[in-house]
């Protein structure tokens, strides 16, 4: 077992240096010089000069990773060209509110996928499986950015049950512990938990589908076991799979939240990539990119060693 | 009693055998599910090839005065947007970009995707396990984040947001074609007719493909619907086609602004993302059935 996490953990670090490098390679794609958001365009070209040796924009490019990673690894993503904050910071406070979208957002998707998925495994043909798979469909289909904007129109603008945007009252950005912060929670992670609902009902029913046929299943049943006990046996079988698929789902949400974030101005990662896309503020895109990464890599390597924690059988092969 | 043994054989060799893709297609005529769905697509993509035809008004030209009307005006059946121009033309002509914009990074994937899984799966080794780990690092990036931070790069732009967007299928689709390379290459006839003295070029086109496109199509057809979400979502986020040209994405990003005076309106371009995006999911699962008649 031992052996196993540090072979995953020894797997991992070429990835996270790979994910290093494309983060920063990106930069090198992009069109156009990062120094016009802070430069005129007729700066004399001393000024220029004495700019680019300011961000090490003068020395050779790989020289410049290594700078760049150095600093990275000790908390230093840079300063910000467009508000000259310390990107660490603006991303550090970012990625707690992208968290706590995706991390709701995963847990309400999830519940609701297990329990509709098993629903739908032990009844097969019944009305309630046609929903499920119907609610699988439309969850994987239906562009979220678009649900948002329903969403909005129906339960803000028509009911005005919950706030269009935003993540508090007093639009700062803070988040706190309290109803009048929890109301503009709801959309945004409603909108959001409707892609892991679709793929964990639809992997829960394959399994438990597939699951009852088994013979060890029909032996439980067999010998007298109630439907309670059976569903045990059948719980602790489907859980390693929903773990990882529901684990990998948290990622994919953090990185996919921008769009959500966008509609509902949602003061997140998806909103600070938004703004340095757009000012071309190269520090921030490339710290706010290996941040996410960084920690879907990491959330990568819990699944794997979590895995056979809970599946014995696993941690043999 | 000889004549009922003999008799199923004679009955199978009657009927003119059919090849398996010919037996796929077959199949599919006789699915409803297929058969509606593939009405409504074809609907869609006809409304947008012949859109110039068809299209009641002017997609590009507004009017100040008919500024967000409600469905059901007279003379604008979907009512208008809010520089005024009229919806069902726009809707149309949006239908030609944001179609291309869904399908084409699939087939560049399902094409440069097959070619260096066949490459990799074939010629095996380090060379493989060279190209494989470096796909790795694409899937140590969520796939919306990667797009979003690619053509954030690249800059905005239609041609950007498809070459982001093709990049981050390519290493599906290669880790499917890989796979599926890798199996077929161990079996005897692969072998026999590397005996026989066949270069690894013929070898690949005859033998291998045959086995590498049947799931490296299922798949690719798996990620029609992914693509179309994506590619709107790109250019509502700004980052794909440009104003005024019409596309579903960047029509739901400026109408954002009425949904509170033309809410209906305002949802119009994302219901048809929705339509469009859940009918190449239905079909693919579909198809996917359809060709599991082999087994």
């Amino acid at each position: 077992m031992l052996t196993y996490i540090f072979k995953r953990v020894l797997y991992a670090i070429p990835i996270a240096l790979s994910v290093t490098v494309v983060s920063f390679i990106l930069v090198y794609l992009a069109p156009g010089d990062p120094l016009n958001a802070i430069a005129p365009a007729d700066a004399p070209a001393e000024v220029i000069q004495a700019l680019k040796s300011a961000y090490g924009l003068d020395r050779p490019v790989p020289v410049q990773y290594g700078m760049w990673l150095l600093r990275a690894v000790q908390g230093d993503l840079g300063t910000s060209i467009a508000s000259g904050r310390a990107v660490a910071g603006e991303v550090l406070s970012a990625v707690g509110n992208t968290l706590l979208l995706a991390g709701f957002a995963a847990f309400a998707g999830v519940l609701a996928g297990c329990i509709l998925g098993a629903l739908a495994g032990y009844h097969r043909g019944s009305w309630i499986d046609r929903a499920a798979t119907a609610v699988s469909v439309i969850g994987v289909s239906i562009p979220h950015y678009w649900l948002g904007l329903v969403l909005t129109i129906v339960f803000s603008i028509w009911l005005g049950w919950f706030p269009a945007m935003g993540a508090g009252p007093d639009g700062s950005g803070a988040w706190m512990w309290d109803a009048a912060h929890l109301r503009y929670l709801v959309l945004p992670a409603l909108t959001l938990s409707v892609i892991p609902m679709g793929i964990i009902t639809r992997t829960v029913r394959a399994l438990v589908a597939e699951m009852l046929e088994q013979e060890f299943v029909v032996a439980l049943r067999a010998r007298g076991l109630s439907g309670r006990a059976v569903f045990r046996h059948i719980a602790k079988n489907t859980a390693p799979t929903v773990l990882a698929v529901a684990g990998l789902q948290i990622g994919y949400l953090m990185g996919g939240s921008i769009l959500v974030e966008t509609v509902f101005a949602w003061p997140g990662t998806g909103y600070l990539l938004n703004t340095a896309i757009f000012q071309r503020d190269i520090p921030l895109l490339q710290g706010t990119l290996l941040v996410l990464c960084m920690f879907f890599v990491v959330l990568n390597l819990v699944v794997d060693i979590l895995q056979p924690l809970i599946d014995p059988r696993m941690g043999r092969g | 009693m000889p004549a009922s043994l003999v008799l199923p054989v004679n009955a199978v060799a009657a009927t003119p055998s059919r090849s398996y893709w010919a037996m796929v297609w077959h199949q599919l005529r006789r699915d409803p599910m297929a058969l509606f769905i593939s009405a409504i697509l074809l609907l869609i993509i006809l409304s947008a090839v012949f859109a110039p035809w068809l299209a009641p008004d002017d997609a590009y030209k507004g009017s100040m005065l008919h500024r967000l009307l409600p469905m059901g005006s007279e003379g604008h059946l979907l009512g208008t947007d809010e520089l005024g121009r009229d919806m069902v033309s726009r809707l149309m002509y949006g239908g030609r970009i944001s179609l291309l914009m869904g399908v084409i990074p699939v087939l560049a994937a399902f094409v440069i995707g097959t070619a260096i899984g066949l490459f990799a799966g074939y010629v095996g080794g380090t060379v493989n396990m060279a190209i494989m780990r470096v796909l790795d690092v694409f899937y140590a990036f969520p796939s919306v984040l990667l797009a979003v931070a690619i053509s954030g790069a690249l800059g905005p732009g239609m041609s950007n947001s498809l070459i982001a967007l093709s990049l981050i299928f390519i290493p599906q689709v290669v880790r499917v074609a890989e796979s599926v390379t890798t199996q077929v290459r161990k079996l005897d006839y692969i072998e026999a007719a590397r005996m026989s003295g066949a270069g690894a070029f013929s070898i690949i086109r005859v033998h291998v493909l045959g086995n590498v496109l049947g799931p490296v199509f299922v798949y690719a057809t798996g990620l029609l619907s992914v693509s179309m979400i994506l590619a709107s979502g790109l250019s509502f986020l700004g980052l794909g086609v440009k104003p005024p040209e019409p596309e579903w994405g960047l029509m739901l990003n400026t109408l954002r602004s009425a949904i509170y005076t033309n809410p209906w309106v305002a949802a119009l371009p994302g219901a048809l993302i929705f339509i469009t995006s859940i009918a190449f999911n239905l079909l693919a699962d579909s198809v996917r059935s359809a060709m599991d008649i082999r087994r």
